[in-house]
């Protein structure tokens, strides 16, 4: 398995998001995270690269194991964990005074990865891989602003995957873009669980059935129910997820 | 007839749009002539500098600029010295107070513990309130005689290989000049950097932690890359306030026209205090003139500083692209 959680409880202050939350993912496939907003769906995937811990009053208890490793040991530096673990936000953040080019070699030059050649080669490899290269390949020069708003999604997937993460985390990575360029993104994300344990949040049903193999449903900061997605969305077992499927509330 | 035809409501409406449309004109109108205000101000105040400075512009030509002596005795006056005193005290300002208060305010924001961030910041913008005539007195009665007594002897020591740290030491001087002018920018640069480093998106800043990056990385690659048309607005505020700065500055800077060399240590002059030195014993005519000549020198240097940071404002923001939303 990929990642184990162990008992993990949350904090924002002394607000607490998430109750206990006891999980494993497989090292392959995707696993998608439903719940309404405000359900802690988010904060979860945060914990996986302790990204948590940058906001201000944000606290961590509990275990997350990742390949074995416990990320929150008290040796563990969280710049290590996040070199390793890939992240996808919702908003499309590319570096905009930087060159698409750059905005893919970027992590790899930070962490000493590769240069020359064998840089362009990554980077070309990762915007391949993202869908993007035949789109960009005649303007890597150019600002990574100039690109659409999908666009712009898939270079930051791009520089995710060119550092070779273990893990992709994806934190409602279609929510800011058009009906088109989401249609792309899910597709990108079925190619990626091929290769890779990928969890994505989403407040879309529809998109959680059609590229998770298994689906996990978040309710007020608590795991409520979690199963193979077909199973999941066709025989739910409690009455939360049930109620939550068919639109009894949001 | 009762019934109004559809002719004249259309008519009315019309009407209505028209006084609607006068009372645009008329607050259009105010906006012009106040803006037309502003700019009379501007064209007045460069009218009556070179209109007075005409007959010692028409007497020495350029050799206003490169004179040294600024002489009412003998009717001879150039300002070459305090030119020259102007830009490297500026200058001097301006190169460690970008350091120190970009510094500072990065520190503000991304490493100073939080209960003490709000105060420090307070303390910083309170240099700012500090009146000029005050760092003069601090300037002219502790930092002169310590820079005098300690710092050149020191500089010169060790530094003394450069030729900005060769010569007597004086304690007022262009060196103590300059270093009053970095306290007084210092508070301009760092609480405009302090600001719009805090505008930099949350989004930016974790692209660069999601890869891995160290807390001076983001920095480094999405912060300070997304804060510099701000940080190069305060210090473009700082410039000017440095070029114009005449109380503190002529308290300390010592008010001779050496001759021009690259020693920091010896005294000089700057043209606002050229002004502020003479313009009380000023006569009319040509000495008169000539004071007037140093404001018009003043005004053109800040003119050409602010045109030339424009110019890099706007050729900065061309190449920085619109991120989605």
């Amino acid at each position: 398995m990929a990642i184990e959680v162990r008992n993990l409880n949350v904090w924002y202050g002394r607000s607490q998001a998430l109750h206990d939350i006891t999980l494993t993912i497989e090292s392959q496939g995707a696993t998608a995270i439903i719940g309404p907003s405000g359900c802690g769906k988010s904060t979860f995937v945060r914990c996986l690269n302790r990204m948590h811990e940058e906001i201000a009053g944000g606290r961590v208890e509990g275990e997350v194991l990742v390949e074995g490793i416990n990320i929150y040991e008290r040796s563990i530096q969280p710049v290590y964990v996040r070199r390793h673990i890939g992240m996808v936000f919702q908003r499309p953040n590319p570096l905009p005074t930087r060159s698409i080019f750059e905005n893919v070699a970027i992590g790899l030059r930070l962490n000493g990865l590769a240069r020359g050649d064998a840089l362009k080669e990554i980077v070309e490899r990762s915007l391949t891989q993202a869908a993007l290269w035949d789109e960009v390949k005649d303007r890597l020069n150019e600002s990574a602003g100039q690109l659409s708003g999908g666009q712009q999604q898939r270079l930051c997937i791009a520089r995710a995957l060119a550092i070779e993460p273990k893990i992709i985390l994806m934190d409602e990575p279609a929510s800011a873009l058009d009906p088109i360029s989401t249609f792309q993104i899910e597709d990108l994300m079925r190619e990626l669980r091929k290769t890779y344990p990928v969890v994505i949040v989403t407040h879309n049903m529809q998109q959680a059935a059609r590229v998770a193999e298994k689906t996990v449903f978040f309710l007020q900061g608590r795991l409520i129910e979690q199963g193979e997605t077909g199973k999941f969305f066709s025989r739910p077992q409690k009455k939360e997820t049930e109620d939550y499927i068919s639109g009894r509330f949001s | 007839m009762q019934q109004s035809l559809p002719g004249t409501r259309n008519v009315a409406r019309l009407l209505r749009w028209g006084n609607r449309r006068l009372s645009d004109t008329i607050f259009r109108g105010i906006t012009i002539l106040l803006v037309l205000f502003v700019v009379a101000i501007v064209a007045g105040v460069a009218w009556i500098l070179i209109s007075n400075s005409m007959p010692a512009i028409q007497k020495f030509g350029f050799r206003f600029l490169t004179n040294q002596a600024f002489d009412p005795v003998h009717n001879v006056f150039g300002v070459g010295p305090a030119i020259f005193g102007t830009l490297v005290t500026s200058a001097f300002a301006i190169l460690f107070a970008i350091p120190i208060g970009v510094g500072t305010a990065i520190f503000l924001v991304d490493f100073c513990p939080r209960p003490i961030q709000s105060p420090l910041a307070f303390i910083v913008e309170l240099l700012a309130a500090v009146p000029s005539v005050i760092y003069g007195l601090f300037g002219f009665l502790v930092l002169a005689p310590w820079l005098q007594g300690s710092a050149e002897p020191w500089l010169q020591k060790y530094l003394g290989f450069l030729p900005f740290f060769q010569g007597a030491f004086h304690g007022l001087s262009l060196f103590t000049a300059g270093v009053i002018l970095v306290i007084m920018v210092l508070p301009l640069i760092t609480s405009v950097s302090r600001e719009v480093i805090l505008t930099t998106p949350t989004t930016q800043r974790e692209a660069l932690l999601a890869l891995g990056a160290t807390r001076w990385e983001v920095i480094r690659h999405a912060v300070l890359p997304y804060s510099r048309i701000g940080i190069t607005g305060g210090v473009i505020l700082a410039l000017g306030r440095a070029l114009g700065e005449t109380m503190a500055v002529t308290m300390v800077v010592g008010n001779q026209a050496s001759p021009i060399s690259p020693g920091l240590f010896n005294s000089g002059y700057t043209l606002a205090s050229v002004i502020a030195n003479q313009f009380n014993e000023a006569t009319p005519g040509l000495f008169f003139s000539a004071v007037i000549e140093a404001g018009l020198l003043v005004f053109i240097i800040t003119l050409i500083t602010n045109i030339i940071a424009r110019v890099l404002i706007y050729r900065m923001g061309h190449r920085v692209g619109g991120l989605a939303t």
